[in-house]
């Protein structure tokens, strides 16, 4: 049996029906995310002091990119506090199902935002600015803020979460990698989702709201899109949803085709090295520059950032697919669809580099705790705790690992793909192991 | 039923988001901290702390961004080491009204003698007044340009030996009185002996000796330690100019701009090179003058309101031992 279908254990399925253990994670992290606002805003104003900077930047990325986007793909999403209060207020209701009346403008986003590229300006941007926000509390602050608030406002304007779907920063790269991951949400039998009338897990009904995320749960093939809300399962009626476990990077085998995805992709990928370089690096003078912002050292580097991003990589990565196949003319969609193979390579990347800067980091996690504030306070007895470094004798050994594990799986992928783009997967291949090599170098 | 559990959470759900904006506003609002960050980016918040004659002043310190320290002028207490990020504390007590300087104590930046504030203490009955010195300073008394060049007229080879030159002044009618060491200058003792008879390197050694008559060897171990703490990061360890930040100030000096024209440029400039000879050239007094006034927009600060009369005088004469053998 390929697939493990969790919601066949009673135990589960009441606890994915029932909005309320969900309503407590997602209220616990809802005070989580606005006590970070406010402790960046008023908390210590130095960065690995304030709880803010070190819950947020390394704790919960900690978590999110070395276990939940991995082994959950979107769970992460589903109890993301940034757009509860929006989802609240459009809804009407907390627990209730929305109101057949429209609360407020339910406009649907344009066709021609329906897609990732607005996702990945603002991934963009963020990384851009990532030196600042990153270490100054009161910009994270202000950035927490204005998502919470986007969050907030979009709701007002569009159906459905307009945010999550087409701006979050974060929720494009985490739907591209949730192809990988070993959990899914999808349909028991198509044919009951043929049948069933009214669509309510699309539209909604009295038992909950139409899919949030503007997925029609039954013609659902990938996780890219689906943000493990699972109102769906509450909504319908004929007990067809299912949450499955299966082997890793199976939406992988049938590659979107869409040029916005393959960005992501090159972003995402392009981003881990520069952030190896330049923020665990000891090229002081990089840093300064990004740091520097607005200041013509950071115009350089900004051009440099972008040129590696759109131009460097998609350019390399497109005469490696042209290389694969010189007869055929490299389209959109051959070229988006070869570019599948960066996405377990992207992951990894992330996975690698964020070990080293995680595992550099944690002990801040244990000081901030016991002071979260800045006030001198010791709650746990750890606010003294001096910081070093952790497991560092194991992070270069399992860097690496994560890395050519990284590059193998990519090869599979390149291997798997290139039969449906009818291309040989060699060069793309070497231009794996290119930019495998180089992060290692950066990184170890 | 259904309505009545979503209003139960509706209540609850605004409860403890309430709960959780007002705990850390009003903890933060509770709780005075003053934070410390380099001079260019604000220095002392706040720089002014009241506080009443008779009651303990307990002080809450963070820094912002580097370690700084913390000390109150002519008091003696132990500096306050301030991390970045975390709190540290203090409690004073005043025993008498009057206006105190604070300052840091780490070499934070280029600006770090900015850093200065004042704490108020105030006794009821009276109005606040300045706690320092307020005797006339004897700069002021001796008519004194602090601001004039002072080149010295004559100076020694080698180095004069002190101790050589006790042998000479001893049983000879030499004047080696506090007053007279003070208000003339080396290179003018040098030429008051020139009666004496004695060679130019005799004279010479008889100027180090009069300067160690007026000095110990506890106040120079003071005036040592003093010049090492607050002085050596502009004038450099052995006084020669090449302090850490020397190189910035000049340059912040050069870039600002700000230079007054006229017989002296008021701008920051290059730290003093104080082994050089024109040192000799200035009195004990025009020394002293200099550190209790500060160099009135060059760079070098004031110290009239963090060093004592006795401090001031024993780093006065601890610059003179670069140019003096003991």
């Amino acid at each position: 049996m390929r697939k493990l279908e969790l919601t066949r254990s009673p135990f589960i399925k009441k606890a994915l029906k029932s909005r309320i253990p969900q309503l407590i994670v997602l209220v616990v992290m809802l005070t989580g995310f606005i006590f970070a606002i406010l402790a960046g805003s008023t908390g210590s104003r130095v960065g690995s002091q304030n709880f803010g900077i070190v819950f947020v930047w390394i704790a919960w990325w900690a978590v999110l990119i070395l276990v939940a986007v991995p082994f959950f793909g979107r769970g992460w999403c589903g109890v993301c506090p940034i757009p509860v209060v929006g989802d609240w207020l459009q809804r009407g209701a907390i627990l209730d199902p929305a109101a057949r009346k429209p609360k407020w403008l339910k406009l649907r986003v344009p066709g021609r935002l329906r897609n990732m590229w607005i996702q990945n300006l603002s991934f963009t941007l963020v990384a851009l600015f990532s030196s600042v926000i990153l270490t100054i509390p009161l910009v994270t602050s202000v950035v927490l803020a204005a998502m919470l608030f986007l969050a907030i406002g979009l709701s007002m304007i569009f159906e459905r979460r307009a945010f999550c779907r087409y701006l979050c920063p974060v929720g494009g790269f985490i739907g591209l990698y949730s192809q990988t991951s070993p959990l899914e949400l999808r349909i028991k039998e198509k044919k009951v989702c043929a049948r069933c009338e009214g669509k309510p897990c699309y539209n909604g009904s009295d038992l909950g709201s139409g899919c949030p995320w503007d997925v029609f749960p039954g013609g659902l093939s990938k996780n890219t899109y689906c943000g493990l809300c699972l109102e769906c399962i509450r909504t319908c009626p004929h007990d067809n949803i299912a949450v499955n476990l299966r082997p890793f990077s199976e939406d992988l085998a049938s590659p979107s085709g869409k040029l916005d995805e393959a960005f992501k992709a090159f972003i995402m990928l392009a981003a881990a090295m520069i952030y190896a370089f330049v923020l665990m690096g000891s090229n002081g003078a990089v840093k300064l520059a990004a740091f520097s912002i607005f200041s013509p050292e950071w115009f350089l580097y900004a051009a440099s950032f972008l040129t590696v991003m759109f131009i460097l990589l998609p350019g390399t990565f497109w005469l490696a697919v042209q290389a694969g196949n010189y007869k055929l003319p490299v389209t959109g969609k051959r070229f988006a669809s070869a570019s599948t193979a960066l996405i377990p390579l992207g992951l990894m990347f992330w996975v690698a580099f964020s070990l080293s800067f995680v595992m550099t980091n944690a002990t801040y996690i244990a000081a901030v705790l016991s002071d979260p504030l800045g006030l001198g306070w010791n709650l746990f007895g750890t606010a003294a705790i001096t910081w070093q470094p952790l497991f560092t004798a194991w992070v270069l050994p399992a860097q690496t690992l994560v890395l050519v594990g990284g590059l193998f799986w990519s090869a599979r992928t390149a291997w798997k793909t290139s039969q449906q783009v009818n291309i040989n997967p060699i060069p793309v291949i070497g231009l794996c192991l290119l930019v495998t090599v180089l992060m290692l170098g950066l990184l170890l | 039923m259904k309505r009545t559990s979503e209003q139960v959470t509706r209540l609850l759900v605004a409860i403890f988001l309430v709960g959780i904006v007002a705990f850390p506003v009003v903890a933060w609002a509770r709780t005075t901290l003053i934070h410390a960050s380099m001079a260019e980016t604000g220095g002392w918040s706040p720089d002014v702390i009241r506080g009443n004659l008779g009651q303990p002043l307990h002080l809450r310190f963070t820094s912002d961004d580097v370690m700084h320290g913390f000390a109150v002028g002519q008091m003696d207490m132990q500096a306050v080491d301030i991390e970045p990020g975390k709190v540290s504390e203090v409690t004073l007590s005043f025993d008498k009204p009057g206006i105190y300087t604070f300052y840091c104590t780490r070499w934070c930046g280029m600006n770090h003698w900015r850093m200065r504030g004042t704490i108020e203490i105030s006794d009821a009955s009276e109005a606040p007044t300045q706690g320092s010195n307020l005797e006339i300073p004897l700069f002021v008394s001796l008519g004194l340009n602090l601001d004039a060049p002072h080149p010295a007229e004559a100076w020694p080879a080698s180095k004069p030996s002190a101790q050589r030159g006790m042998e000479l002044i001893q049983g000879a009618d030499i004047d080696t009185y506090s007053s007279t060491y003070q208000s003339t200058s080396p290179a003018g003792m040098f030429e008051k002996l020139s009666t004496s008879g004695w060679s130019e390197s005799q004279r010479w050694d008889a100027v180090a000796a009069i300067w160690q008559t007026n000095t110990s060897t506890e106040g120079l171990a003071e005036g040592r330690r003093l010049f090492a703490q607050n002085c050596a990061a502009c004038h450099g360890e052995n006084g020669d100019g090449n302090g850490v930040f020397a190189g910035q100030l000049e340059a912040a000096g050069m870039a600002s701009g700000q230079g007054m024209a006229g017989s002296q440029d008021m701008r920051m400039t290059r730290p003093a090179d104080l082994t050089r000879p024109d040192l000799l050239g200035a009195s004990p007094a025009l020394l002293q003058g200099k550190l209790l006034r500060g160099g009135m927009g060059t760079g070098m600060p004031m110290w009239g309101s963090i060093f004592t009369d006795e401090q001031l005088w024993n780093l006065v004469a601890y610059l003179y031992s670069f140019h003096y053998e003991p």
